[in-house]
């Protein structure tokens, strides 16, 4: 515990105490985290300067900030022009469908959060599903079925490896 | 790392003055025989996507096992974005420009010990031209390139644009060292005024004006002035200055420096969406590199004049795209634009005078200083000079990057350069402008591409996202469509945006399940008038745009929903049955299988039949049926 | 002074007033929802919009936040006006149903109903953000704020939790044009309604 905060000590002080350093603060923290908690949001408050409404404010503002924790992988279907004449929607729905989650939230084991975006620029690819940090091109519901399967394959590996620690 | 610090002995080469530029440039090519064969891979996003890490990896291993490193120089050489994204991955091999497309890791060797040891072609590599058949060696053969004119994008797909070695070779930063050495401020805002340069963010403004206003703004106000690179490109469908960042970071940040030295501005910024972290990293090594080499920080070029810029990483909102939203970003708040009737030039970021100039504007400035206004002026027309960088996307067979001098016909650049809609039809329309534009319908294709006719048309030239549609998309659907994204996207903060942009969508909602009038649609004029008018920002008086172009082109398509309940291009879901035709189904029972709601039964080898009722018009069927035999209607 | 006209009526304004100051200064009407003197205006609920006419050339401005200058033709009942007006209040009184403040002002503008769909009957904030700008450059605590963006968009403290910056002035609740502050300072403050209502008054 006393650990982490002084993890976020550390990414705030990488900054001037200054407004204009708040969402790079925040980014940072969310980068590292995951999201951003009631805490973490008060100590960037204080240490920039600002009320905590500002912070508030700004992390429901912008839409890549979180302030819940996030699944293991994050599921983005992009819904930008190009995606959405090629079916970027059906993905969507039928994403929902099997995960069982609505866009923008995380499923209940903490595995995926599906989200929508609204154009990565990938747009000769379309349409586009970015799974973490991978694109994703000429996407289906079945072939990212397929694509989440290797996933939780490597989930259960790690636990494996992991499980006898 | 970098090649430069190995290659240049960069604590050697800190840069005093325009000769010492020219010497290094020298210096770097005198190093390099342009006629040794050169391996080149695009790592654009798209072909990225598509693999081409993996590619130019296998090349790089091909190239070691066949132990003639020394030989090609530098190795491998990876590039930003090329253009042929379709196509991709893309490997070229230079001088000569040989094409390769579609490439995998698998080819690597055949194309080391083949074309680099041999120099025959692999031929299944090559691209094959789909109207004249024929295959194309040479990049510069094709016609996707070939028809194209690319002045801002010229280093692109050339350059490591990691490397500031490369962009230097390539003439890089001489335009800056130009107007250091010999051309005063005022003498710099006089050349872009000359070019006729006009904003490539949107709304077409004289950048040569906006750079005026900004002077005088500062004879009154004084300094600290600011330069703003806004890279939040957000229109769905457009990635034109995420390959610039991506694969020309230089240009932008020479552009940059060379309007804080016109302004006399010691510090900027660029505002970068966060979606685009390569475009963001690019940038940040090429600051890096620029300030090692005293092309960025302290006295640049031993001239007297000091600036720096920082990065801000866009967090998600596409509202920050619009000026005075950006402004209030950067200043740590939520995007909420301003309401002031005050100019950013005289009143921008921290109330300051700024200047704010999208990515391509900027990388225009470096070419206009270098070649001088009049050179500029010969590219394009008379009121729009220059080229313009279009994102071709869509129903369009050639997917991915041009680059056209201003003015050509729409058809040129959807039909030739782009090679038409897939399956040879025309197309119904291609929408330009994004969500704060409207749409060109096919009987006029022969609209110039320039600022004033793309508005006289009802659309406008916006960032240049061109996305083609086909007789398979639905005009209510795709306004539908904008609307959602920009009731999304809006701030919230004025009324008319954010409660009309939602009613304007519920209405087409209506539309799209068959229900509405004649009335509704009239209804739907006002309020997009009124929205229009008393909206706070951009994105709010533009968001109309899009349901009233397809309005004054596709009446007839709407009212087909309103008053006959049918969606002729067979999207709107409510509006459509899914069936199969017996004599197609071959019984192969894969849509049985896929159907998430099991509504489609049969025997096996029998024609298949679906329940329209349990029916939930998802598609997957026909997106799965080999034989074509699931009908919409 | 500055002189121009408003309705084809001479006016005169001092520097730096804006055409709405000029227009109460006159007495000539311009509805306002999101405006209070108190605070800068910030042009988010647009019912002020005024017709600038240049020859054959218009364009809609919001007077709150419009700075006068000499010669300019200003015009509050135009066709555009009204259809601006028109809508804002129709769509005002299928989001804030239950606002009679709104109610009213509509009516007085010759709005007595919609036709929209009524998505949530009990509400009646409309988010002008009026007391979150009060409670910053009047009171300076920010202890509400607007949050979320969008059709999301909703006054609130922060994690939509009471919080103890709030001193429970009331100055939201009183210069709350639609009602609603009522019950929303009841969540800021934690506090049961009947206390809160005491407080305000």
């Amino acid at each position: 515990m006393s650990q982490s905060v002084e993890t976020l000590d550390e990414i705030v002080e990488r900054y001037p105490g200054q407004p204009e350093y708040l969402i790079f603060m925040l980014q940072d923290i969310q980068s590292t985290y995951g999201y951003i908690s009631e805490d973490s949001m008060k100590v960037v408050c204080d240490y920039s300067g600002v009320p905590l409404t500002q912070g508030y404010s700004v992390a429901t503002f912008y839409q890549s900030f979180r302030l819940d924790p996030r699944g293991e992988h994050e599921v983005r279907v992009c819904l930008g022009t190009a995606c959405h004449l090629k079916g970027g929607q059906r993905i969507v729905e039928e994403v929902e469908r099997r995960l069982n989650v609505a866009a923008g939230g995380t499923t209940e084991d903490l595995r995926y959060t599906l989200s929508t975006v609204n154009c990565v620029g990938a747009c000769a690819l379309a349409p586009v599903v970015v799974v973490d940090e991978e694109y994703l091109s000429n996407m289906t519901a079945k072939k990212l079925e397929k694509h989440l399967k290797t996933l939780d394959y490597d989930l259960e590996n790690e636990t494996k490896e992991h499980g006898h620690v | 790392m970098s090649n430069v610090s190995e290659a240049l002995k960069i604590e050697d080469w800190r840069l005093t003055s325009a000769e010492d530029l020219k010497a290094l440039q020298k210096q770097i090519l005198s190093g390099r025989d342009p006629n040794r064969p050169e391996i080149v891979v695009c790592h654009g996003t798209g072909c990225l996507a598509n693999g081409s890490e993996k590619v130019s990896d296998a090349l790089r291993t091909a190239l070691a096992d066949a132990g003639i490193e020394a030989k090609v120089m530098p190795g491998i050489k990876t590039t930003g974005c090329q253009g042929f994204c379709s196509r991709g991955p893309l490997v070229l091999i230079r001088p000569g420009g040989l094409f390769y497309q579609r490439v995998k890791p698998k080819d690597a060797t055949e194309i080391i010990e083949k074309t680099l040891l041999k120099g025959e072609p692999v031929k299944r590599l090559l691209y094959k031209d789909p109207a004249s058949g024929d295959t194309i060696l040479n990049e510069q053969d094709i016609p996707f390139y070939k028809l194209q004119e690319r002045v801002v994008l010229h280093n692109i797909g050339k350059i490591d644009p990691t490397d500031i070695a490369d962009t230097i070779a390539a003439g890089g930063y001489q335009a800056l060292a130009k107007a250091l050495a010999g051309m005063t401020a005022e003498q710099v805002v006089e050349h872009i005024e000359q070019s006729g340069l006009r904003g490539r963010g949107g709304a077409g403004f004289p950048t040569g004006r906006k750079w005026r206003s900004a002077l005088k703004a500062i004879e009154t106000k004084g300094r600290p002035v600011y330069v703003v690179v806004n890279g939040d490109e957000g229109d769905p469908g457009a990635f034109m200055d995420r390959t610039i960042m991506e694969g020309d970071p230089h240009a932008v940040l020479e552009g940059l420096i060379l309007g804080a030295y016109a302004l006399g501005a010691e510090k900027g910024y660029m505002y970068v969406r966060a979606e685009y972290p390569l475009a963001i990293k690019h940038l940040e090594v090429a600051m890096v590199q620029a300030r090692e080499l005293g092309l960025l920080g302290e006295n640049i070029l031993n001239s007297g004049f000091s600036f720096d810029v920082r990065i801000n990483r866009g967090a998600g909102a596409f509202v920050c795209g619009e000026s005075t939203a950006l402004f209030t970003s950067i200043e740590g708040k939520p995007g909420n634009p301003r309401p002031k009737y005050v100019r950013s030039v005289e009143e921008g970021l921290w109330g300051r005078p700024t200047i704010l100039n999208n990515v391509e504007t900027w990388a225009n400035i470096p070419l206009i200083i270098g070649k001088g206004p009049d050179w500029y002026k010969k590219l394009g027309v008379p009121h729009s000079t220059g080229t313009k960088v279009f994102s071709l996307v869509g129903k369009v067979n050639n997917v991915g990057l041009v680059e056209v001098p201003m003015g050509v016909p729409v058809s040129a650049i959807v039909e030739d350069i782009g090679g038409g809609v897939p399956g040879g039809q025309p197309f119904k329309a291609v929408q330009t402008g994004g969500p704060s534009g409207g749409c060109i319908p096919y009987s006029l294709k022969d609209t110039a591409v320039d600022f004033d006719s793309l508005t006289k048309a009802g659309s406008m030239m916006g960032s240049g996202a061109m996305i083609v549609m086909d007789e398979g998309d639905c005009v209510v659907d795709v306004g539908r469509y904008f609307l959602r994204f920009l009731e999304e996207e809006s701030c919230g903060k004025c009324l008319p945006c954010r409660l009309g942009l939602s009613r304007m969508r519920e209405i087409l909602d209506n539309f799209s399940r068959g229900r509405g009038s004649e009335q509704d649609i009239e209804d739907l004029i006002s309020l997009a008038q009124a929205v229009q008018d008393g909206a706070l920002c951009a994105l709010g008086s533009s968001a109309p745009n899009p349901v009233l172009t397809t309005l004054r082109y596709f009446k007839d398509e709407y009212l087909a929903h309103v008053n006959n309940q049918t969606c002729p291009a067979g999207v709107c879901k409510e509006l459509i049955t899914y069936t199969i035709d017996p004599g197609l189904c071959t019984g192969c029972t894969s849509c049985a299988r896929q159907c998430p709601n099991n509504c489609i039964s049969g025997r096996k080898k029998e024609p298949h039949t679906i329940d329209t009722d349990q029916c939930i018009r998802c598609g997957i069927c026909r997106e799965t049926c080999k034989f074509d035999a699931v009908r919409v209607s | 002074m500055i002189d121009f006209t408003i309705n084809n009526q001479k006016v005169s304004a001092q520097p730096g007033w804006t055409v709405l100051e000029t227009a109460r200064y006159y007495g000539i009407d311009i509805p306002t929802l999101c405006y209070h003197e108190s605070v800068k205006p910030s042009g988010a609920c647009r019912l002020c919009m005024v017709e600038l006419k240049e020859g054959d050339w218009s364009k809609l401005v919001a007077s709150c936040i419009y700075p006068v200058q000499e010669g300019i033709d200003v015009h509050t009942e135009t066709e555009r006006v009204n259809n601006v007006r028109r809508w804002i209040f129709e769509m005002l009184l299928a989001t804030c149903p239950a606002s009679e403040e709104i109610r009213e002002m509509a009516a007085r503008y010759g709005v007595v109903s919609t036709q929209m769909p009524v998505h949530d009957p009990d509400q009646n904030c409309m988010v002008c953000g009026l007391c979150a700008r009060v409670c910053e450059e009047v009171v300076g605590l920010s202890a509400i704020a607007v949050m979320d963006r969008g059709v999301h968009k909703k006054i609130g403290s922060p994690f939509l939790r009471p919080t103890d910056v709030c001193v429970a002035c009331g100055c939201c609740v009183s210069v709350c044009p639609t009602g609603a502050m009522q019950s929303i300072f009841d969540t800021v403050r934690g506090k049961p309604a009947m206390e809160m209502t005491q407080l305000a008054v």
